[in-house]
């Protein structure tokens, strides 16, 4: 039974891993809920003014390029939800600036110890920056259906 | 099955020993569920894979519900704990008191303890958004029916003498729960093993059947938004007792998360028939209050 057990595990793992790359919609319909690019942009400065007044996670970005972080941010959202946007998905660190620099979603957090707690926390303050901007919560949920599959990378601790 | 409970007991103790110590209340609004009507972490009959309260795999949660539920004939209260370690395993303790109110059973009161243990096998419900695989939990409830009350005229006294052949006995089940947040879903199901009757509260076993079944529970939510989900549930139950003619339990839910320390959970419940006394359909208002961190 524990071998059986072990063995479904193993297989189910195989199978998640295969899977892992997050596919952006292929309509526009969650895009043009969360209002387009303009209303993807107040989002996303409600999501990072929240972010950086939480007492749970605001001491993470204080290394970090807020603004650059921001326009990733919008460029990511509008992407997964079907809009007619590229995420570049690299990241430039104004730390090692001139040290081969521009680093990817896994390794820009592979040091930062972040927890699930953590990860929720964003997860929660981006639901109520969409809430703020009335956004239906069937079209919230997509995006965050989206971006949950990144607390893989994103959950190091 | 007896490997297990130690086999848990370790992880127990390994999970506290890594968990910190202070609950981190770190989970997403919601994704503790509520109480079942058994004390375990799931809808209002049906547990779910989901692991009871707010703390996450660094940490853990507990929480304390009453659920009252008033049919034509019947009343049925459950108060209990639970605990949530590491989002991994889950301990609950339940009491149940059911009541009757219409003659010749308006005396009627049994008491019923249930221990239950959780433990989630494998799969995340609500960050593997891009794969198919669920949540997976797999339990054990330990029911010890307290005895009858009320029908002391009839010489009644213990489950046993309604034609249960015993007064305790264990719950096995396995539930998948998964989230589908494209489409505003849960889904649950789970399959249970069970010789209950009624729960256990008229005993376990009986003069009808005395073997083990497994029996389907279906659970389906939708979330309205981050404080509201709307589902309904349907939990098949065994018939062992020629005295009682024992259906499935069905119910409709809104369940309200205004805080991660609180919640209400209002709905429709179908019990079905209770009893060849009261031939009569057993529905009506299903109320629980979950209060934890």
């Amino acid at each position: 039974m524990k071998k059986f057990i072990t063995r479904v595990g193993c297989s189910l793992l195989f199978v998640s891993s295969l899977a892992m790359a997050q596919t952006p919609y292929t309509d526009d319909a969650t895009y043009q809920g969360l209002g387009g690019k303009e209303g993807i942009k107040k989002i996303v400065d409600t999501f990072v003014t929240l972010v950086l007044a939480d007492p749970r996670i605001k001491d993470n970005f204080t290394d970090f390029d807020i603004p650059q972080i921001n326009a990733r941010l919008q460029e990511q959202f509008c992407e997964f939800a079907g809009g007619p946007c590229k995420y570049t998905g690299k990241y430039r660190d104004k730390t090692m600036d001139g040290v081969g620099t521009v680093r990817d979603m896994k390794t820009v957090h592979q040091d930062l110890k972040i927890t699930n707690a953590m990860f929720n926390a964003l997860t929660e303050d981006l639901q109520i920056a969409m809430e703020q901007h009335k956004v239906p919560s069937s079209v919230a949920l997509k995006l965050v259906a989206k971006l949950a599959p990144m607390q893989r990378d994103i959950v190091t601790k | 099955m007896k490997k297990i409970i130690p086999a848990v007991m370790a992880v127990l103790v390994g999970g506290a020993a890594s968990a910190q110590s202070t609950p981190d209340m770190g989970k997403l609004l919601a994704t503790g569920g509520v109480s079942q009507v058994e004390g375990a972490g799931g809808g209002g009959i049906t547990p779910w894979a989901l692991i009871s309260g707010y703390g996450t795999r660094d940490s853990w949660g507990a929480n304390a519900h009453y659920t009252y539920i008033n049919t034509q004939d019947y009343k049925l209260g459950s108060y209990g704990v639970a605990i949530g370690i590491a989002d991994r395993l889950e301990l609950s303790f339940a009491n149940q008191e059911f009541k009757g109110s219409l003659a010749p059973l308006d005396k009627l009161n049994i008491k019923q303890d249930i221990v239950g243990l959780k433990y989630k096998v494998l799969g995340d419900a609500v960050y593997e958004q891009d794969v198919w695989v669920p949540q997976v939990a797999i339990g054990i409830m330990y029911k010890k029916n307290k005895g009858v009350r009320g029908l002391e005229a009839l010489g009644v006294t213990n489950v046993k003498q309604l034609g249960a052949k015993n007064d305790s006995g264990y719950d096995y089940y396995v539930s998948a729960t998964k989230l589908y947040l494209e489409q505003s879903l849960l889904l649950n199901a789970t399959l249970r093993a069970t010789r209950a009757n009624q729960m256990g509260l008229l005993g376990f076993g009986g003069d009808r059947n005395d073997s083990t079944r497994l029996m389907p529970e279906f659970s389906a939510a939708y979330l309205i938004n981050r404080q509201l989900a709307l589902g309904a549930e349907y939990r098949r139950k065994p018939h062992n007792l020629g005295v009682d003619d024992e259906k499935a339990y069905y119910d409709a839910f809104l369940a309200w998360f205004p805080t991660k320390n609180f919640s209400v959970t209002a709905a429709y419940a179908n019990l079905g028939d209770i009893t060849v006394f009261n031939p009569k359909k057993q529905k009506g208002l299903y109320l629980s209050v979950q209060a934890g961190f």
